[in-house]
């Protein structure tokens, strides 16, 4: 038996199913979380049941991809639960009586329950489900109120065989239903509807904006940095260096295995970013350079996504986004690639049309440098001032503005307008916030980690083999010439294949000028993907348009490095 | 219908509530409005606009809803 949880976006679908199965997946308040579907196991009357969370849309006739596959899914389920949310009945009844035309049976769970009676909205529960003539059971998925009752009366969905009916009968229906079922009494707005309100109008709003992201950068580097200073930093030196160094001596502190285990050992210190070690710098990268700022960084973006300010940004840099091509809603998928990529481009299929989406995934994939890079960046550019770093940010941000522009000129079609259902503001449970706090972590510590270390152990080899030498004097017109780096950088720029933060890392012993880690930084950023962004733009773009971007990225970042060579090294 | 006055949802005020009567617009954008709930005899709010043909945001029921600069150009509102 297949279970799919459906109903429209931003209903809970996520927060139910991980309910349901057990299993943790990505949620949050903005229409559009899930644009992928996700399945689980559930214990349903003994026997183990297949749950699916889908995609949410408003109506069955699809108008963006993540509804497209919504209506798929529809097709090869054995009963639906339709989530639906109380809060807004009118609006959600669309789909669900979308859904009771169809073969499969159907249970409804009118979701947010909670939020109806401080909203002055009263539900009759039994004349509900009279008219639509399946199960209606009130739910709290955050809190897991309703959700036994639930799964008791799964058993009880059924199909009514609603007749055919066009969308102005559909509308007709409902109308009446509401009538019957809902009354609303008359209630003040509350503070956080106030606060909703100000930071969608232009004043308000941009100084709202302005505070908000200003915070968030603020938080993400005190945490970051803290992290790193007082936990990470004395737990590397004081305890592993000293442990390193006794492991040093046993391996004859040289030799092949001496050199891919620890790396460089020079005057009897261990450094860590530099050794190139895979016990060394395989393990300082990750945990003490990287995983610090992943935390601020995922704990500040999940309250931003919870709490339902980026809808708001949304809205706010539409006017902005309509110049590059794309409309208000990409701002999501931007500020997620801040974080990684992958799931950034992933969520691009929240726009509507093809070419949107191929402007926003070259330009997450140029501009847009992932928490991971952004902590080396930080760690390293970083030690030369601060201004530096704010070089790097800006000449990113300034390629990200012109090669949107360029892009909107290029590409053929137009951009579609912005429509959009804004969540409330809600204050999310810390449960809940740390939780997929934790979801993203494993996944940092299960993909990101195996593949530092694997990439460790091969440069390690392929140094050894002399390899890197041949590349770097193939390369160097282009890595000298042109960037102003010395040639054994491109060992860096090949490795960003694999990982952007270890690759950064690699430029660490090669004594560069902060002018050339400032290009190094802007160049591996955008010069190509890591292997993991470069995966899912095919999968998402397809090989004709992944090559098209491939093409625009390697251009661009030449360009744009041998522009900042001219003005760094020879102007200033 | 004489004394009621017809605006476009771009020309309301912030704060200003009227019904909806119409979408000046083809089955594609009917639709698409339709599915968030924004059809004729709906009553709706207008929480306010960006500058610089920005968005515009309304309130319908307990939802809001952010219209692009050009669909608020075609929802033709009844300001009663």
């Amino acid at each position: 038996m297949k279970i799919l949880l459906m109903g429209n976006p931003n209903v809970g679908k996520s927060v139910f199913f991980s309910r349901l199965t057990g299993v943790h997946v990505i949620a949050s308040n903005y229409p559009g979380t899930t644009v992928s579907y996700t399945r689980g196991f559930m214990k349903l009357g003994g026997e183990a049941v297949e749950v699916i969370d889908v995609p949410g849309t408003y109506t069955l006739e699809p108008t963006s991809e993540a509804e497209e596959i919504a209506s798929q899914m529809l097709t090869t389920g054995d009963v639906v639960i339709n989530v639906v949310d109380a809060t807004n009945l009118e609006r959600n009844l669309y789909l669900t009586l979308q859904l009771l035309e169809k073969e499969i049976p159907v249970v409804v769970a009118l979701n947010i329950w909670d939020d109806t009676e401080h909203r002055g909205i009263h539900i009759n529960l039994s004349r509900l489900e009279e008219f639509l003539g399946v199960p209606v059971v009130p739910t709290v998925a955050v809190t897991g109120q309703g959700m036994s009752e639930l799964v008791k009366r799964i058993d009880e969905a059924t199909s009514p065989h609603a007749p055919l009916r066009s969308r102005d009968e559909r509308w007709a229906a409902i109308g009446d239903i509401i009538d019957q079922v809902q009354t609303i009494t008359h209630r003040h707005h509350t503070r956080l509807e106030r606060l909703a309100d100000a930071s969608v109008k232009p004043l308000t709003g941009i100084i709202i904006a302005i505070g908000v992201l200003s915070v968030a950068f603020l938080v993400i580097r005190f945490i970051g940095e803290g992290l790193i200073g007082y936990v990470l930093d004395p737990l590397f030196n004081n305890l592993w260096a000293p442990v390193i160094l006794r492991l040093s001596d046993l391996l004859g502190n040289s030799g092949f295995l001496h050199d891919i285990v620890i790396g460089r050992i020079i005057g009897g210190e261990v450094n860590f970013v530099e050794s190139f070690g895979l016990l060394t710098t395989g393990l300082y990268v990750p945990f003490a350079m990287v995983l610090p700022y992943i935390t601020s960084f995922y704990l500040v973006l999940g309250l931003l996504e919870d709490v339902g300010y980026l809808p708001r940004l949304a809205v706010l840099m539409d006017t902005v986004m309509h110049r590059l091509g794309l409309h208000g809603y990409a701002i999501i998928p931007t500020m997620l690639g801040f974080g990684c990529n992958v799931p950034a481009i992933l969520a691009t299929r929240i726009l509507e049309s093809k070419r949107e989406r191929f402007i926003a995934a070259t330009l997450i994939s140029i501009a847009i440098p992932c928490a991971a890079l952004q902590a080396m960046i930080l760690g390293l550019v970083g030690q030369h001032g601060v201004q530096y770093v704010a070089i790097v940010y800006g000449t990113l941000f300034l390629v990200w503005v012109a090669l949107g522009i360029i892009l909107n000129r290029l590409v053929k079609g137009f951009s579609p307008e912005l429509l959009i259902e804004i969540p409330p503001y809600r204050l999310p449970p810390w449960r809940t916030v740390l939780l997929k706090l934790w979801i993203r972590h494993r996944g940092f510590l299960m993909e990101a980690i195996p593949i530092i270390l694997a990439a460790v152990l091969t440069i390690n080899v392929l140094y050894v083999f002399g390899v890197f030498n041949a590349i770097a004097n193939f390369t160097a017109p282009v890595v000298t010439g042109l960037l102003g780096l010395p040639k054994e950088a491109v060992t860096a720029l090949v490795v960003g294949f694999l990982r952007k933060d270890l690759a950064l890392g690699m430029l660490a012993p090669l004594a560069l000028t902060a002018e050339q880690l400032v290009i190094g930084s802007v160049v591996l950023a955008m010069f190509f993907p890591c292997i993991a962004t470069f995966v899912i733009l095919v999968k998402e773009l397809g090989i004709v348009d992944m090559l098209k971007a491939a093409a625009i990225m390697i251009t661009v970042a030449l360009l744009t490095g041998g522009i900042l060579n001219l003005i760094l090294n020879y102007w200033l | 219908m004489a004394d009621s006055k017809q605006v476009t949802l771009r020309q309301m005020r912030a704060g200003q509530s009227g019904i909806v009567v119409q979408i000046q617009g083809g089955h594609g954008l009917i639709n698409r409005l339709s599915a968030l709930g924004i059809r004729p005899g709906k009553k709706i709010t207008k929480v306010g606009s960006m500058f610089m043909r920005g968005p515009v945001t309304i309130q319908l029921d307990s939802a809001q809803v952010a219209i692009g600069f050009g669909m608020a150009n075609k929802v033709i509102v009844d300001l009663g």
